[in-house]
Formats: structure tokens, C-alpha cells, sequence
């Protein structure tokens, strides 16, 4: 009697729970890959916004970006879709767009005036053809230039480097002191990250747009370019033996120890120095690029709506568009992810300097610019990355690289 | 008529899954590596384009190379020192047992996670050129995988240790087989072991060697996990190999039509490889049938 009567009860919770449940409204799934620990306190902030607008967030959580997105789209192709799904701001949705499989979020946008506020570069990823298929929840910027404050005062390195040559001299200096000055891992992606940084700041913003966007052969083969990929070679003599294969915090915590100066890499390595207790501008400084003008790079996430026609799920994804770009989630967000908003009318006064400094620059429309991912697809940018990681290792010609480099973008 | 009927119903499942499981998928990949398919497969025609692109392609062109002289290197290392372990446990060695498992051991493990231990072995900062260094010589090098040049051959290395259990094992079961009046005969007229064991046993082992070298050929065919937990490809692009450029191609890059095309190209050299050795075992299966 007594069980029965127990069962009674949690038949009436459980009823009782999904009544609340769907009166608690639109119930989101969201495919990321946001799980190492400040990522997911990002995504848990993103959560609670969602919760707070009342709605009912469900992470599914896969480990790793390129997994997580072949999970997202055999779901889609399988019939069993997520309500939204991570993808960084890249041409990486485009094709499922082009098939068909994303529903739209227009009325949000027009309603929100996402024209308004984003940045030029995040809007020509997510609108295509007039139609907003994506909602931007941060800006990355893969190529800040960190440096260790302790092992610049060793190296007897008096002032910030301004300049590329004035990096080079410190760079030197660093090395004359015994000091590893380059920390580098020596993996593909954090190549293209050292080479796309020489490209904004040796080459400068037109020569970047005719490379990545216009892949044009004779930029590609101009002298401009060349003397490009010299620097990005000549920083190779910077690195110590230990660098191939090295993850790229592991690069960073050489920073933290002092053991080595400087590491080119996304505002995500603030997030180690964080974890070390080291502050901006008192153990480390941070250098978004050289000289006033110079391009604030531009990556990110965004989430995506798989195509349904379920009035629940349709509810729920345009919840999540409205939730994710207001101003409070955005800085409680990228305060945890180490990214910045979207959008530069924010109250960034409780974020760090760094991410102050980012902020002010893209105040600047000039001054924004996509990365690679942006203007190329994932294969062109494959295919670039595959041959700037061998000739980083590798004593290539650098003519041979500039018609590597044209034959890959060709296609 | 009846029998013909139930013994063909009895093959009729695994005929279906031979026809659609393998055949059927070997067509698509061929179908979709003569398209221009993205992320999804598309129903164009752009004839041999990605075969083109692939053998223009530096990076394929060396996985191949790697992958070619890693095969002849595990093959041939791991087939000696798998027999030679076997021969040292047939000898009745105190502790077999325990031996046999040591030595299978690092087989029925994750190479995921034993990758990770050799990486850290390797690496000439933290690994074994460290520690030689700290016991009193400054100038000891092993920095084989931060080398152009050499990181294939600590790929060699780290898969001879995986495998040569697995040979030792499918060696043992065949010497074991081997009937002991052979030796007998062989004491009596005063044959030394190891001419026992080159002459008689090892011919006699012909089966087991055959089964081995099947084994570690498709390991070969489908080396990946050793590559990407060890050197993920590097330095730069120098330890590649054609499956991780399929892998690539296939999920982060979204371009199925040029793995597609790397796919069929394995498939190619392959049969290209195994097709000679069917062709005379056929021969000579017809050749004692003949009266």
C-alpha cells in the first residue's frame, strides 16, 4: 500500500514536473564545444540568460570544434536536429545554408537592429542573400602579441615594442639574455595564428584583404608579400627546440614562468594567465597590433537554427537570438570566455584592459577585419595553413611557397 | 535442388551486406570523388578535377612517401622481432606466462593514451634526451621528433613496440604446432636450433606468417591514431599520412569529393599490391588441383 502510494507521488512529481516544464517555455538544445573551464562558464552565463527570459536551456556539450560540428550535422541530416548548434563565424555554415537547412531569424534582427550594432564583418558571414541565418555570440582576436613583463625587465627591454622592427630588437635581446624569446607551439593552426599576425602588421590592411579575400596572384606574388613570409620565417629562428607539437598553453605558462618573452596568440591565452593569478599591464602586457591603423582581427562563435517547422522549437531559437546579443549577457559572457562583445556599446568598465584596449580599436570601423576563416572556405584555408606550416619547418624557396600559395587559392 | 536453395538462402544475408555494405559504399565514394561535393554530396561531374588537385597536392604526395617507408619499416621489423620473441618464449622460459602478457601487453591498449606517453618520452625537453643529459652527458641527442627528417622514424618505432606482442603471439600458436618429432629427428642428427628454426620450422610457420603480414598490412593501410596522438602530422606536415588527410578532408576542411578521391586512391594501391599475391595463390591452388 505504502509503495503504491509512493509510486502515486512520483507519477504526480514527474506529470507535475513536465507540466512545469512546458510552462516554463521554449525548450532550447544547443550542440557547442564551449567545455574547457572558462569556456563553459561562458556558455553556463548564456544559460541563465536564457533561463531568466524563460525558457529551458539543455546543453549538449561535445569536446572539440570539428567533432562537435560533424555531430550537429549529421543530426540535421538525420532528421534530429538541435534547436541551435555552435559554429565559429566562418564560411564553415555556409553550405548548410545553401541546402536549405537553416531557418532564418530576420524578424529578431530587423526588430533588434542587428545592423546597427554589429561589426561589418560578423554581419557579411551571417546574412546572406538579405536573410540573418546566425546570431553572434563573440568576437576572438586570434593575434594578440603577449609578453612577459619579467622576462622583458631581464632582458633589459625598456619600453613596449611599436613597431615590427622593435619586436625583432626585443626579440634579440631576449635571446642575448639566454631567454627563449619566441614561445611557440609548434602546431598548423598556431603557424597560420604567428603568420596572419606578420600579414596584418608587416603587410598591412590592403595587402591582407587582396591576400585572404581577393586571393590575388599578383599580390600574392608581389615583393609586399614576400617580404611577408621573410618575417614570418625569420620569427622560426625565435623558437626553442621543445616547440613542435607543443599545445598552445603550454607556450603560455613559459610566458607565466618567465622562462620565454613573447607568444602570438587569441585573447583565449588571457584565460592561463588568469588561472596563474597574473593581471594585465602588472605581469603581462598585451599588444593588439602595431601602429594606430593596424587591423583588429576578427574570429568568433555563433550559433546557427537548424531548419524546423515546430512552433515550440521555432519559439526557442528566437528567444536565443534575442537573449544572446543583449549588451549584459554579452559582457558576462565574453568576461569569461576572454573574448569581447559584439557590439561596442557596452559597459566594458569591469572587463580587463585588454579587453578595453580591444573594445576602443573596434570602436574604429577601419580598423575591423575577418580572418582567414572568413573570406576563405575551410578546404582554400586548409590548404593555405598546410603549406605555411611547411614552410615555417621547413627550408622552402620562397618563391615556391608564393605558387604553392597561388595554386591552393586558386580553387 | 532443395539443398541449392537453402544454401544459397543461407549465404543471401552476407551476399547483401558484401553487395550493399561494401561494394555499394566503394561506388558512392567513387561517385561523389568525381563531383564537386563540399559538405554534402553533390550530383555534378567535374571528371578526375580532385585527382588532379590531389596529385598536385605537396602534402599527399608526402603522406604517401611516409606512408610507404613506414610500411616496409613496421612490416619487416615487427614480423623479426615478433618471431624472435616467440622463439625466446618457446624455450620453455621460467615465467611464460607472465611474459607472454608483458610482451601483449601494450597491444590491448588505447594508442590514443600510449601515444601520449612516447610524445612525452620523446620530447627532447622533458623526455628521454632530458633525462640522459641530467645523468652526466650534456651532449646526449634524441630529438628525432622535432625532426624533419627523423619524426617518421619515432612513428616506426612507437608502432613496434604496439604490435610486436600481437606477432609474438600468432608465432607462438604456430611453434607450438610444430610436431616435436621434428625435433627429435633434428637432435639426433645433430642439426643446431637455430638452422632448425630457419630451415624447417619457419617454412612450416608459412600460415601464421601469412595471417601476421595480413594483419599488420591493413595496420598499415589504416595508420592515424599513432600519427595524431604522437606528432599530429608534424613538425610542419613532415609525419602526415594519407588517412589523416582523408580525416581532414572529410569533416574540418568539407570537401568529400577530394577525400573521396584520396579514398578510392588507397583503395587502388591496395588492390594495386594485394591483387599480384591472389592471382598466385589461385595459380597455385589450381596448379595441385590439376590431376
Amino acid at each position: 500500500m505504502r509503495k503504491t502510494k509512493s509510486c502515486g507521488l512520483a507519477l504526480a512529481l514527474l506529470l507535475g514536473g513536465n507540466v512545469a516544464a512546458h510552462a516554463a517555455g521554449p525548450k532550447a538544445e544547443v550542440i557547442h564545444w564551449w567545455t574547457s573551464g572558462g569556456e563553459s562558464a561562458a556558455v553556463k552565463k548564456l544559460a541563465e540568460a536564457y533561463q531568466a527570459a524563460g525558457g529551458v536551456w539543455m546543453d549538449t556539450a561535445v569536446a572539440l570544434g570539428e567533432q562537435a560540428r560533424s555531430v550537429t550535422i549529421n543530426r540535421i541530416v538525420g532528421g534530429n536536429p538541435p534547436t541551435a548548434a555552435q559554429f565559429n563565424t566562418s564560411k564553415q555554415f555556409l553550405d548548410l545554408v545553401e541546402q536549405g537547412m537553416l531557418n532564418n531569424v530576420d524578424d529578431i534582427a530587423l526588430r533588434d537592429g542587428w545592423d546597427k550594432f554589429l561589426p561589418e564583418t560578423t554581419l557579411k558571414v551571417i546574412r546572406v542573400d538579405g536573410h540573418y541565418y546566425a546570431v553572434p555570440v563573440d568576437i576572438h582576436m586570434p593575434t594578440w602579441i603577449w609578453y612577459s613583463k619579467a622576462a622583458f625587465k631581464k632582458a633589459g627591454i625598456a619600453s613596449e615594442p611599436r613597431t615590427m622592427d622593435e619586436l625583432f630588437a626585443a626579440l634579440d635581446k631576449l635571446k642575448a639574455a639566454g631567454l627563449i624569446p619566441l614561445a611557440h607551439g609548434g602546431q598548423s593552426w598556431q603557424d597560420n595564428i604567428v603568420f596572419t599576425a606578420v600579414l596584418a602588421n608587416v603587410g598591412g590592411r590592403d595587402l591582407y584583404l587582396k591576400i585572404l579575400r581577393d586571393r590575388d596572384p599578383g599580390a600574392i606574388n608581389s615583393e609586399a608579400f614576400k617580404k611577408v613570409l621573410m618575417s614570418y620565417k625569420r620569427l622560426h629562428s625565435y623558437i626553442d627546440a621543445g616547440s613542435p607539437g607543443r599545445n598552445w598553453n603550454d607556450a603560455t605558462a613559459m610566458l607565466i614562468t618567465g622562462r620565454a618573452g613573447v607568444q602570438i596568440m587569441g585573447d583565449w591565452a588571457k584565460g592561463e594567465f588568469e588561472l596563474a593569478r597574473q593581471t594585465a599591464g602588472k605581469d603581462f602586457g598585451c599588444i593588439a597590433g602595431f601602429g594606430a591603423n593596424s587591423p583588429y582581427i576578427i574570429q568568433g562563435d555563433v550559433l546557427v537554427f537548424p531548419m524546423t517547422t515546430d512552433p515550440e522549437a521555432i519559439k526557442a531559437q528566437r528567444l536565443i537570438a534575442t537573449v544572446a546579443t543583449t549588451p549584459a549577457t554579452q559582457v558576462a559572457f565574453s568576461k569569461k570566455k576572454g573574448s569581447i562583445p559584439i557590439r561596442t556599446d557596452v559597459d566594458a568598465s569591469r572587463m580587463d584592459i585588454c579587453a578595453q584596449q580591444g573594445i576602443a580599436i573596434m570602436k574604429d570601423k577601419s580598423r575591423q577585419m575577418g580572418n582567414g576563416e572568413i573570406f576563405l572556405t575551410p578546404d582554400q584555408n586548409g590548404a593555405l595553413s598546410d603549406i605555411l606550416t611547411a614552410y615555417w619547418n621547413n627550408n622552402i624557396p620562397v618563391e615556391k611557397v608564393q605558387r604553392d600559395i597561388v595554386s591552393a587559392l586558386r580553387n | 535442388m532443395r539443398k541449392q536453395v537453402v544454401s544459397w538462402g543461407a549465404l543471401l544475408p552476407m551476399a547483401l551486406i558484401v553487395i550493399v555494405g561494401y561494394l555499394g559504399t566503394v561506388l558512392w565514394t567513387l561517385r561523389v570523388s568525381i563531383s564537386s561535393s563540399r559538405t554534402f554530396p553533390s550530383s555534378d561531374f567535374v571528371g578526375l578535377a580532385q585527382y588532379a588537385r590531389l596529385f598536385d597536392n605537396d602534402r599527399w604526395l608526402l603522406s604517401l612517401q611516409n606512408l610507404a617507408l613506414y610500411g616496409v619499416l613496421f612490416i619487416v621489423a615487427v614480423m623479426v622481432i615478433g618471431f624472435l620473441l616467440a622463439v625466446f618464449i618457446d624455450q620453455k622460459v621460467r615465467g611464460e606466462g607472465a611474459l607472454r602478457t608483458i610482451f601483449l601487453y601494450p597491444y590491448a591498449m588505447s594508442f590514443v593514451a600510449t601515444g601520449l606517453v612516447w610524445q612525452w618520452m620523446l620530447n627532447p625537453e622533458v623526455g628521454i634526451q632530458q633525462a640522459v643529459r641530467q645523468m652526466g652527458y650534456p651532449d646526449f641527442r634524441f630529438d628525432w621528433i622535432t625532426d624533419q627528417d627523423m619524426v617518421i622514424y619515432t612513428i616506426v618505432i612507437a608502432t613496434v613496440w604496439q604490435a610486436s606482442g600481437l606477432v609474438m603471439a600468432l608465432m607462438l600458436a604456430g611453434l607450438r604446432g610444430i610436431d616435436e618429432e621434428i625435433w627429435k629427428a633434428a637432435r639426433i642428427d645433430g642439426i643446431p636450433a637455430w638452422r632448425v628454426y630457419v630451415s624447417i620450422v619457419l617454412p612450416m610457420l608459412g600460415p601464421s606468417i601469412a595471417t601476421a603480414f595480413v594483419l599488420l598490412f591493413t595496420a598499415v593501410v589504416k595508420l592515424f591514431d599513432s600519427v595524431v596522438a604522437m606528432t599530429q602530422g608534424g613538425p610542419g606536415i613532415a609525419s602526415e599520412v594519407p588517412t589523416k588527410f582523408i580525416m581532414d578532408h572529410l569533416f574540418g576542411r568539407a570537401k568529400i569529393a577530394l577525400a573521396s578521391a584520396g579514398s578510392i586512391v588507397m583503395l587502388l594501391t591496395v588492390l594495386a599490391l594485394v591483387a599480384p599475391y591472389m592471382y598466385a595463390r589461385s595459380r597455385a591452388a589450381a596448379r595441385k588441383e590439376a590431376p
